[in-house]
Order: C-alpha cells, then structure tokens, then sequence
C-alpha cells in the first residue's frame, strides 16, 4: 500500500480530515524547502506538495508566481529539487507530492523523471496543465515506477468528464474550489458539496479541495464536504516574508482544525 | 485531415490546459464545427470582410522594389491596407460573430505590438461586447499608439508587470483571466497558437488571404508564384497565405522568423530555427527554452514577433519540410523597412519587414520571369517612432 494510501487510512480510522500544504521548491533556497518540509510534517501536515517552478505558470495567481520567479532567480533545477526531497525521505514518512507544469516534466523526459521521482521518495504527482486527453503518456510511466499522477477535477468539469478523469485518478482527486488561478480568497462561491458530491459519485478514491483556502477557518468549512484540504498561497505568502515559525504555526493551526471532533464522521 | 479530432498536427498541438477551460475549449470546439459549414455565418462574415475590412485586398506588383532589386517580380499582398491595418482583423471579425452566437458577453484578448489587440477592441466596439486586452509594459511602451487606439474604441488595456513584460506574459495573463472567467467570456487569440481549436480556427480565418493570393494571382499572371514569403511570430499571417498552397508543391513557402541581434547570440526570436519541442499556451510546438524546460527571454525589435512560441501548424511543416523557415536580423529588418519605404512608399509594420527582407535575399537570384509574394501583414505606422529612434541611434 503506498504512503498516500496508508494516510488517507489512518485519517479516516479517526475521523479526521487530512491537512495538505503547499510550497514552492527553491524558495528562497533549496535549504529553505528542506527545512520547511520537515517544519511542516512536524507541525502536522499529512501531505505535502512541493512546486517545481515553471517560467508560465498560468494556473497560479499571483503569490505561487512570485515564488516560482524567487525560486528560478536562485537557479533551481529539476535534480535539485529531487535531492531535497530525497534528503527530506530520510527523516519523514510524509507522503510528499510533486506539482509543476507539463513542459519541465517533459523536457526531462517522461520516464526518467517518473523513474527519479520514486527514486527521491516522492508519492504523487500534480500537473495543473495536463488535463485527461494528454495525460497519458505521462500516467504509462508513472504507473510503471508507481508515482500516482492525481488529477484536478474543476467547478466547471461536466459529470461526463468527472467520470473520465475518476477513472483514471490515483492515489486521490483534486477538486479545485474556485473558477480560478491558485490564491487565497475571501470567499468560496462554488458549491462544494455538489462538487464534491459528483466526484464521490464516481470514485472511491479520496477527495481534497483546493484553490482559495485562506486559513483555518475556510479549511474547517471546506473539509466538511471531502477527505483532505490543499493549502498553499497562504503559506507561500509567510514564506515569502521569510517567517518559517508562522509557516508552522499556521500549519499546526489548519490541522487543529481538521481534527475529528468538528466533524460528523 | 489535419488535424486530428484532438487538435494534433502530427505530434504537435493538442489542448494542455487546466481542467477548469476543458469544458470551455469543447464547447468552442462545438460552436467552431458547427458554423465552419454553415452559409448563414460565412455569409455574414463575407459581408464584414467585404464592407467593413475592405476585403479582397490587393495584390500589388511592386514594380519599383522589384526593378531596385533586379530579378524576380514581387508582389505584395496587401493586408496593411485592411481597416486597423493588418491581417489581425480577418480572425477578430470571424471569432467576433462566433462568440456572438455563443452569447458571451466579454471579451478578452492578448496582444505584442498591439494589432491583434486593435482588431479585437474594433470587433468587440463593432458587435458590442466589453473588451479587456492584457499586454505587456515594455510593449506598451514600444507601442504606445496602438495603447491609444485601443482606449479609444472603448477597450480596458491591462498592463502585465510578469516576466519578460511583452507578448508571452500578456497570453499568461489572459489566459489566467479566461480560468477565473470563464462562463460568460470568450478568448480571442490572435494568432495559430494555444489549445485547439484555436490554432485551426485561426487559420481557417486567415486563410482568406492564401485563396485572394491565388485568384488574384492566377488571373493577373496566368500562373502560381514560385515563392510565397511571410513572417512568423505565432504565424497567422503566415499560415493564412500559406493554407490554400499547401497542396502545390511546386510553390516554394517561406516563413521569416525574427533573427534579432543574430542566431548565434541569445538576443532573437526564431523559434522555430533555433528552439526545441515542448509546451507553452496550451500546445505542443517548437518552443525557444533552457535545459529545464523554463521559457527563456526572447528579442525582437518587432512586438509582434517577440514570442519564445509558434503555432503547431508551422512545426509540423518544418518538420514535414512543406515550408522552410529562415530569418531575418533586427538590422535587415529596418533596411527592408526603409527599402520598401522608399522603393514603393509603403512604410511595413516591422513585422512584414522580416518578410520584405527575405524576398530581396531571393529575388535579384531569380529570373524576370519569377513570381514572389510577400505577405504585407500589416502597416508601419505604428512603428515609426521605434524605427526612427533606432535609425538615429545607428547615426550616433
């Protein structure tokens, strides 16, 4: 069973709904990344998803772009990346989730970088540009090496291609919260149980929401309709004012949060 | 057929996009497919191109460039004389109707040099829609007349402060704009790239410039050219004149890409001689790169031609060697820019200056009894401060 698997697990053994964070690799610094990674899974992140920078990236907003450009400035590359998450494999069993754009996974070449990913110790694999019609070529290698290349399901997926992507979803199902780019919002519009609904609908795989969840309370809100809930420009924001304690105390908030007790299970 | 279902010219195209524009992308799929064949749309639209742009445009036989250049005779198509000025105005005009049909009520558009951003807020002015265009700084500031033109007609010009501030950050950010918007507004892109259906559909539109060319050129001189010349920056004017010669082999296709300080330097825009495959906006295509996949800073001293991109169509033609692509420096742009100037008083945009310097490398080769077009995408009004600031500049 893999690590993603065994969370989603335990998670729902107790009730609870599970954290996911985000940060951008590289930002500031590869040592930066590996630090946070370690503060975050200590402070009781269950998955962490770490963004391999692209030049365009045009499904985030405007704080994830402004890591992305910190981290390329600090010349961050696809192997250095892969390092730290090795070095971060050595003392976690966090499951941990790359998430980048189509065009660095292809210019390394889709085997090797499936290959090399589960040589780092990484679990998953988002790529918020390659929707179900282009996909596979990527999913034949991640299945052979055993990476699980998770699918974005949005507010505007129509049922017919909710049931496509379910199909071929592994390890869990994105839900994105808003019609939009990455970025806290103020509030969410969309109907999560709906959205949600159909998914579950479809698949028994878990389900995590994310795209716009600006805190704790959001998080509690948005968690009542799915398995696990994606926070990420909130805490890129603290990452880019270098405020690592507050990355981690808002990490151990979120999962305050999250915790069964709130929740009808 | 090309191309396919998926939007794929050989291995090129395809939709790579977020989930959240799937839907969006198939329902204009859909409305694409269903007005391509149908005679009420193509009527109205030939009723626009014909009162409104001011279509058929010429075909004009250069007689002074070609008597200065010695050789072949030229001819130039002339879209710099459309209203707005360029060839951007056949595909605004085309997708214009078609999101009508489609009840959107915005519309958004990217431009580099701004003439794709002027033909849109024309259309949008023209058949009533809110039209926001995203472009660059350093764009608008190399093009600030066009900034003008498009407030004028009522458009929202936004500028984008990302990246390299020019044509490829304006597609980020329009793009970004159609995910958070995407129910009640439609993309206008202006060239043949991005997602399917879009680089077909763009085509389609502009190749109205490739069938004028062979009547006009059939009945004028009882014969095919030997050559066709365009530039290419995502290629629309390109493919457009070059779409209805595909099947004619015997007609040499020449696309122009922006050399600018040279190949050999980092200082260009010539994706396709100088870049790799891989994905930007939507497609698979040539895109210019690092080892690592990240889209490197580009140059022209045409806007319109400062683009690491190029539409699918033309890589699968570079490929298949239908259509050879060469390029033009900075420097021999603005010499071509003044040689047609002076030669024939027409002042080209810089853009169809690339092209205009291609055919006078070719033509004083060729015979008196040769044919070359060059495709005038457009007019240079728009350019003259930038050129004559440079020309100043090469005095001092």
């Amino acid at each position: 069973m893999s690590r993603i698997d065994k969370t989603f697990q335990a998670l729902r053994r107790n009730g609870d709904r599970g954290l996911i964070t985000y940060i951008t690799g590289g930002d500031p610094g590869l040592p930066a990344t590996l630090q946070l990674l370690l503060a975050m899974a200590r402070s009781g992140a269950d998955i962490i998803e770490v963004g391999i920078p692209f030049s365009d990236p045009i499904a985030d907003g405007p704080v994830i772009q402004a890591a992305s450009n910190r981290a390329l400035a600090h010349g961050v590359t696809v192997d250095g990346i892969l390092e730290t998450i090795s070095l971060a494999r050595e003392k976690t069993a966090v499951p941990l989730v790359l998430m980048t754009y189509y065009n660095p996974i292809f210019q390394y070449g889709l085997e090797p970088f499936c290959r090399m990913a589960v040589k780092s110790g990484a679990d998953g694999l988002i790529v918020p540009d390659l929707p179900l019609e282009e996909s596979g070529p990527l999913r034949v290698h991640a299945d052979r090496y055993g990476i699980d290349l998770i699918p974005l399901i949005a507010p505007t997926s129509t049922p017919e291609r909710v049931t496509g992507i379910c199909a071929q979803a592994r390890g869990f199902v994105y839900c994105v919260a808003v019609t939009g780019v990455t970025g806290a919002r103020e509030r969410i519009e969309t109907d999560l149980a709906v959205l949600s609904g159909l998914v579950r609908g479809c698949t028994s795989h878990p389900v995590a929401i994310g795209f716009g969840i600006s805190g704790p309370e959001a998080a509690s809100r948005a968690a009542s309709y799915c398995d696990a809930v994606v926070v990420g420009s909130a805490i890129v924001s603290l990452v880019a004012q270098n405020d690592f304690k507050g990355v981690e105390l808002l990490t151990a908030d979120l999962k305050k949060a999250l915790k069964s007790s709130r929740f009808d299970v | 057929m090309r191309p396919d279902t998926r939007g794929y010219f050989g291995r090129f195209g395809g939709r790579f996009v977020p989930e959240t524009l799937m839907p969006a992308l198939e329902e204009l799929n859909d409305a694409y497919n269903s007005v391509r064949e149908d005679p009420t749309f193509n009527k109205e639209l030939a009723w626009y191109l014909k009162n409104y742009v001011g279509r058929p445009s010429p075909l004009y036989f250069a007689s002074g460039l070609s008597k200065f250049l010695g050789g072949a005779r030229i001819y130039l198509k002339r879209e710099d004389l459309n209203h707005t000025g360029a060839h951007k105005i056949n595909n605004t005009i085309g997708q214009a109707l078609l999101a009508k049909r489609m009840q959107k009520r915005r519309m958004i558009a990217e431009t580099g040099a701004g003439q794709h951003g002027v033909a849109t807020a024309t259309a949008a002015a023209l058949l009533g829609f809110e039209c926001v265009v995203f472009m660059g700084e350093e764009d608008i500031v190399r093009q600030h007349l066009n900034v003008v033109r498009m407030e004028l007609l009522g458009a929202q010009v936004i500028p984008v402060h990302a990246g390299s501030r020019t044509l490829k950050d304006a597609l980020n950010e329009a793009l970004r704009d159609w995910v958070t918007n995407v129910r009640d507004t439609y993309y206008l892109i202006g060239s043949v790239a991005g997602p399917h259906p879009y680089p077909v559909m763009v085509r389609d539109f502009q190749a109205v410039i490739g069938r004028e060319t062979r009547a006009q050129v059939l009945s004028e001189t009882g014969r095919l050219p030997d050559v066709i010349v365009a530039c290419v920056g995502g290629g629309s004017n390109a493919m457009g004149i070059f779409y209805p010669f595909l099947d004619e082999t015997e007609v040499r296709l020449i696309g122009v890409e922006a050399a600018g300080e040279g190949l050999e330097t980092e200082r260009h825009a010539a994706t396709l001689n100088r870049g790799r495959p891989g994905v930007l906006h939507g497609a698979m295509s040539y895109i210019i790169q690092d080892t690592q996949g990240q889209i490197s800073p580009v140059h022209s001293v045409s806007a319109g031609l400062d683009y690491p991109g190029v539409g699918p169509e033309h890589a699968f033609l570079k490929e298949t060697g239908r259509v050879t692509y060469t390029s033009a420096t900075d420097n021999e742009a603005l010499a071509a820019f003044q040689l047609l100037s002076r030669t024939e008083g027409i002042l080209p945009a810089l853009e169809s200056a690339h092209a205009i310097a291609e055919a006078a490398r070719l033509a004083p080769a060729m015979t008196g009894d040769q044919i070359v077009v060059v495709n005038l995408s457009g007019r240079g009004d728009k350019d003259v401060e930038t050129v004559s600031s440079l020309l100043k500049g090469a005095e001092a």
